[in-house]
């Protein structure tokens, strides 16, 4: 108990520390709006109070941010589009399906980067020269131009999503593929095991410890990539929608939940990668 | 009944060294003038040159010599983890490309080389899942060869759970578990304690002597050597080539306390002396 409350201690300073900070940076950047509102004989404490509680404050407080997230998250049923769990459900739908195209793709590279010399050389600079074009940037003209060629619904947003994460999904896996060392390699050979044999007993296992890390870099870029995806005009739902109507219509509070709530995503599908890496885990006796 | 045709299923209680009374002596391993180059930055270096070995049914030879004499690489040749540039081999009086393919050989690295996600059971399955044996019978036999090395009772541990020599007596089991009829191994001794050694060594004896199989040892210790062997290749390098091959006759029953026999004293001599001759050629 004394344990857990001096390893508790440290974290809960930090967030006190965050949480106060954040009330000064609202009273200090509400101040002029509330100054504008408030009656001329209102003193400062009165208009230091305003900044607490205004309708749209360019820096909503902690409270102001926690109501709006109570309210959206149970205040509607999760089927409605007023609900922010309906909202994070239809991003967190396309960064799983983008995370899955991210997982197949970077497994299939890996795999025949690692089996056919060609590709290393062929391919490698491609895949790197596709992570410095800027996705985030032109994601919205991509949905728009994969729309206009037919691709809607789930699928442009999860091209995005796929894009942005599949490439540490690839460099881990070709490292990791080839992490076998030479003695390990030459056991299969004297078995005269096939190449796929050997895949599946020797490279595929040992390439584990190498694509959980990859896969925990992964989940909260496919996150990223969902969430710009619904940027563009158009989209109608999910947290990008969300965060781009409460910028419109300055509901600051709701473009800060969304973005707790998107964070709290990415953490639960760190936490989901963490869970299934213990799973896989145990098969092998504890290690990975 | 066996699957491979050289395997003899040898129970492991039998005492019967198979071959010692055999009248007919076939040949598993015989080389003739085998060589060994290769070029790294235009330099051409001998690895091994003019070797001409022949290895017997059930025969124990170890091969010692200095480092950089080649016995690794000829143990790779038989293996056919290597391909030589010159002469002939023929291991079980076919091609090493074959016999690899007909899995005539279990092989014991240096390192143990287990892999470290599967528990000592599947790793000594690994080579009978790799050759499609039913599960059942991949059990039987894991169970066999590991009772076979006194493993039986870790058998649901990973290696990083044991000792280097326990490791290495798994890697053996692992090596035997098809029952192939000649074991190559590659200073499986190396890296561990002399005291683990001593064990070790009394254990492989013992071992060889009830499965009646045919073994190749690379090592660098003379009484490893004289200990373990019928025979003993002595190799030198700058080329490897083979200086001397020494009959060793001790006692088919023998503990470590042979090594302090004059039998056993003069062949580690005639062999040190091999050794020394063959530095001073260098």
């Amino acid at each position: 108990m004394r344990d857990r409350l001096s390893r508790a201690l440290p974290l809960l300073c930090v967030l006190a520390i965050l949480i106060a900070v954040w009330f000064a940076g609202s009273v200090a950047m509400n101040w002029d709006q509330a100054q504008d509102l408030a009656d001329e004989d209102a003193t400062w404490s009165d208009i230091a109070q305003a900044t607490l509680a205004l309708d749209r404050p360019l820096l909503p407080t902690p409270d102001q941010v926690a109501s709006e997230m109570i309210r959206s998250m149970f205040g509607y049923p999760p089927t409605s589009p007023r609900s922010l769990v309906f909202h994070a459900g239809v991003t967190a739908w396309a960064a799983i399906v983008g995370f899955g195209i991210a997982l197949l793709a970077g497994m299939a590279l890996a795999i025949g980067i690692v089996h056919v010399r060609t590709l290393d050389r062929a391919l490698m600079p491609w895949l790197i020269a596709s992570q410095a074009v800027p996705v985030l940037a032109i994601a919205p003209m991509v949905v728009v131009v994969l729309g206009n060629v037919g691709l809607t619904g789930v699928l442009p947003k999860a091209l995005i999503a796929g894009w942005l994460s599949f490439f540490p999904v690839t460099t881990g896996l070709v490292k990791g593929l080839r992490s076998s060392d030479p003695m390990q390699r030459d056991l299969m050979r004297t078995y005269s095991a096939t190449e796929a044999q050997v895949f599946a007993k020797l490279r595929w296992p040992a390439a584990m410890s190498f694509l959980f890390p990859s896969m925990k870099v992964a989940a909260p870029l496919a996150l990223v990539g969902a969430i710009v995806a619904e940027l563009p005009t158009g989209a109608q739902a999910g947290l990008g929608a969300r965060l781009l109507t409460g910028s419109y219509y300055g509901q600051t509070p709701q473009i800060w939940a969304a973005l707790f709530m998107a964070a709290f995503l990415a953490m639960l599908a760190v936490a989901l990668v963490d869970l299934t890496q213990a799973l896989a885990a145990y098969t092998r006796g504890g290690r990975l | 009944m066996s699957v491979w045709p050289n395997a003899r299923a040898v129970p492991p209680e039998a005492p019967i060294p198979v071959f010692v009374d055999a009248p007919i002596r076939e040949s598993v391993i015989q080389a003739r003038g085998l060589g060994l180059t290769f070029a790294t930055d235009g330099h051409r270096t001998v690895a091994l040159t003019d070797v001409d070995l022949s290895i017997r049914k059930g025969e124990f030879v170890s091969l010692i010599g200095p480092s950089g004499c080649g016995k690794t690489t000829l143990l790779r040749l038989i293996a056919d983890l290597q391909q030589a540039s010159t002469g002939t081999l023929l291991v079980n009086g076919t091609t090493p490309a074959e016999a690899r393919r007909q899995r005539a050989y279990g092989y014991v690295f240096q390192a143990p080389a287990l892999y470290p996600w599967r528990s000592l059971e599947r790793n000594v399955m690994l080579p009978l899942e790799v050759m499609g044996l039913p599960l059942a019978e991949r059990k039987r036999r894991a169970a066999r060869v590991l009772d076979l090395v006194g493993l039986a009772d870790f058998r649901k541990r990973f290696p990083w759970q044991l000792s280097g020599g326990m490791q290495q007596r798994a890697s053996i089991a692992r090596a035997l578990s098809f029952e192939p009829n000649l074991l190559l191994m590659d200073e499986p001794f190396g890296a561990l304690d002399e005291i683990t050694r001593d064990g070790l060594t009394l254990h492989l004896h013992q071992l060889w002597r009830r499965t009646g199989l045919t073994a190749v040892f690379v090592t660098h210790s003379v009484l490893e050597a004289v200990f373990l062997s019928t025979r003993i290749v002595v190799m030198s390098s700058r080329p490897g080539r083979v200086v001397a091959v020494i009959d060793s006759d001790l006692p088919a029953e023998r503990d470590l306390d042979v090594r302090e026999t004059s039998r056993f004293l003069a062949v580690a001599h005639a062999v040190r002396a091999a050794l020394r001759e063959g530095h001073g050629d260098a």
